[in-house]
């Protein structure tokens, strides 16, 4: 892509980004955290790129280990994520 | 390694950029919120398969451990984190994930097929490598000081903000000499890692405990920035929407905790509350007289009060208490009390840190009131709890212009007809002003750790009966 798009598309989803997170609530701002902890984990598209191009000792290493802490936050991410929200209910009385 | 066009390549990655923002949306419930998070991670998935059918083929099995040993991280890690210890995790994800931004920047410079010559991509390497980089290190000493491995006082280093300076100006520097083409060297790229590596030292360093909520919404914000710019190096727009996103949300998460504060973000990364002004505070009498009362005269005003209002912070965390306290308010509950829980903005160490915890306990979130909602419930309460909080409940922000928490928005709790306050000892807050509330006539201190205490109030209430 060239550069011009891509500069369009970052400022576009800043503006998206300031719509939508602000609609969440303050209860929901760890989980908020966490899940975007998860999503900027999609740096492991970047890790993965590099790793499909490494061919040397050190240069392997260094992307396999991209591809570890990008797959931590993601996995983790999600995961604690879910399990927090998994706890947040509702009053019974008001249901 | 498919033969995949790029436009083909780029429609997946918009399906995937499209789930998080549909995910994030659906965070603006908590009743949508956890379908959101699903929607979010298919996306994620479609990512990463999309993107190894291109690009990977012959480190594949390298690849394959990577997720292996990650995946498994991940999933210790999210499995058996305790809710008290969140804002410790999330400030090693910041790491993790700035870290491997700068990683990925890091090697292209480095390591990729054709030289890199173009001016944009150069500076995108420095700025990803930069903001990575320090987001690496300062997300770890964020989690030293969470878990109190690193002091939570703020530690000034003398001279610091020269030195913060002029790292800065040296930073600028050869991030620019690494973009111009002509005179870019490998060499510059190493010295902006060493320097962006000790300045997140030293922005964080110097920042408090109670501050912490404003540094982790920070870096979390800097993690995505990182990845936005480690998507430039790549020209990979999926990449650049996602790490704009978590920048977006964490600069607004910072503004939010820096506003409940009444504090300018440049004020907090200076640091220095309760440092400058705070330790000895002019006046303040030492042995002023407070009404102390044990758990039984507690449980009494509790067991009368038609409403009653929990104020908890950090200390709830610090006891652990959370269980305890749900278990209480149910008991008052069954009696036919009405028992709402009051959450400022910035109780606790991280964002929404007492609403995760109260969840756990079972605690409906609807009974969670922040701020603004009730605030203007506490002249009609009979009795107000606080746990563990403390400079957020100071009635001084309201009134006295001297005290350096003034300003600060605070919960009302002054205004409730009586006030029980669990608190280990006198000591001040983290802001170093002591506290108007505890030397109320209305107020009543219960000394002791907030799990016995609340224990001993729920048991003597059933005794009443």
């Amino acid at each position: 892509m060239d550069l011009i798009s891509l500069i369009i598309i970052f400022a576009l989803s800043l503006f998206i980004g300031y719509e939508v997170i602000t609609k969440v609530p303050p209860t929901l701002h760890t989980p908020l955290m966490s899940g975007s902890n998860a999503i900027s984990g999609i740096v492991i598209v970047g890790a993965i790129i590099i790793a499909s191009n490494a061919n040397g000792l050190l240069s392997t290493i260094l992307s396999v280990f991209a591809v570890i802490l990008a797959t931590i936050n993601v996995v983790g991410g999600f995961m604690v994520t879910d399990r927090m929200l998994a706890m947040f209910k509702k009053s019974k009385s008001k249901e | 390694m498919l033969e995949i066009s790029s436009n083909i390549e780029n429609i997946f990655y918009l399906l995937s950029a499209s789930l998080f923002i549909i995910g994030l949306k659906r965070l603006a419930s908590p009743a949508t919120a956890r379908n959101g998070n699903r929607l979010a991670s298919v996306g994620m998935l479609i990512a990463i398969i999309i993107t190894i059918l291109k690009y990977t083929n012959t480190n594949f099995e390298w690849i394959i451990i990577g997720f292996f040993i990650g995946g498994i991280l991940g999933l210790v890690l999210s499995r058996y984190v305790q809710m008290t210890a969140m804002p410790q995790l999330v400030a090693v994800f910041n790491a993790f994930g700035g870290g491997a931004s700068a990683l990925v920047a890091i090697y292209q410079l480095m390591y990729s097929r054709e030289p890199i010559t173009g001016t944009f991509t150069l500076a995108s390497i420095a700025f990803a490598t930069v903001i990575g980089s320090l987001t690496f290190t300062g997300s770890f000493i964020a989690f030293g000081k969470l878990q109190g491995i690193v002091s939570t006082r703020p530690i000034l280093l003398p001279l610091r903000n020269y030195l913060n300076l002029i790292l800065l100006i040296a930073i600028i520097a050869f991030a620019i000499a690494l973009s111009i083409p002509n005179i870019s060297s490998i060499n510059f790229l190493y010295i902006l890692i060493g320097l962006s590596l000790i300045v997140g030292l030293l922005i964080v360093i110097p920042i408090g405990g109670a501050d912490m909520p404003v540094v982790v919404a920070l870096l979390n914000s800097y993690s995505g920035i990182a990845g936005a710019g480690a998507g430039f190096v790549l020209n990979n727009p999926v990449l650049i929407i996602s790490g704009s996103l978590v920048g977006a949300s964490g600069l607004i998460l910072t503004r939010i905790m820096t506003k409940a504060m009444n504090r300018s973000l440049a004020n907090v990364m200076l640091g220095g509350i309760g440092v400058e002004d705070g330790s000895t505070q002019s006046g303040s009498d030492e042995n002023r007289p407070v009404k102390s009362l044990n758990t039984e005269d507690a449980a009494m005003i509790l067991g009368y009060a038609e409403s009653v209002i929990f104020v908890p912070g950090y200390g709830l965390a610090v006891a652990q208490a959370q269980h305890q306290i749900n278990e209480l308010a149910n008991l008052l509950k069954d009696k036919g009390t009405n028992v709402k829980y009051a959450i400022h903005p910035v109780a606790g160490r991280m964002p929404g840190h007492m609403n995760v915890l109260l969840a756990e306990a079972n605690v409906p979130y609807d009974e969670l009131k922040d701020l603004d909602e009730i605030n203007s419930e506490f002249d009609r309460t009979d009795v107000a709890v606080v746990v563990g909080a403390n400079d957020v409940t100071n009635p001084t922000a309201r009134t006295d212009s001297s005290s350096p928490i003034y300003g600060m928005p605070i919960l009302n709790v002054d205004r409730a007809k009586s006030v029980i306050v669990l608190k280990r000892s006198m000591a001040s807050g983290f802001a170093g002003v002591e506290n108007e509330l505890f030397f109320l006539e209305k107020t009543n201190m219960l000394f002791g750790d907030a799990k016995d205490s609340i224990e001993g109030m729920t048991r003597e209430i059933r005794d009443l009966d």
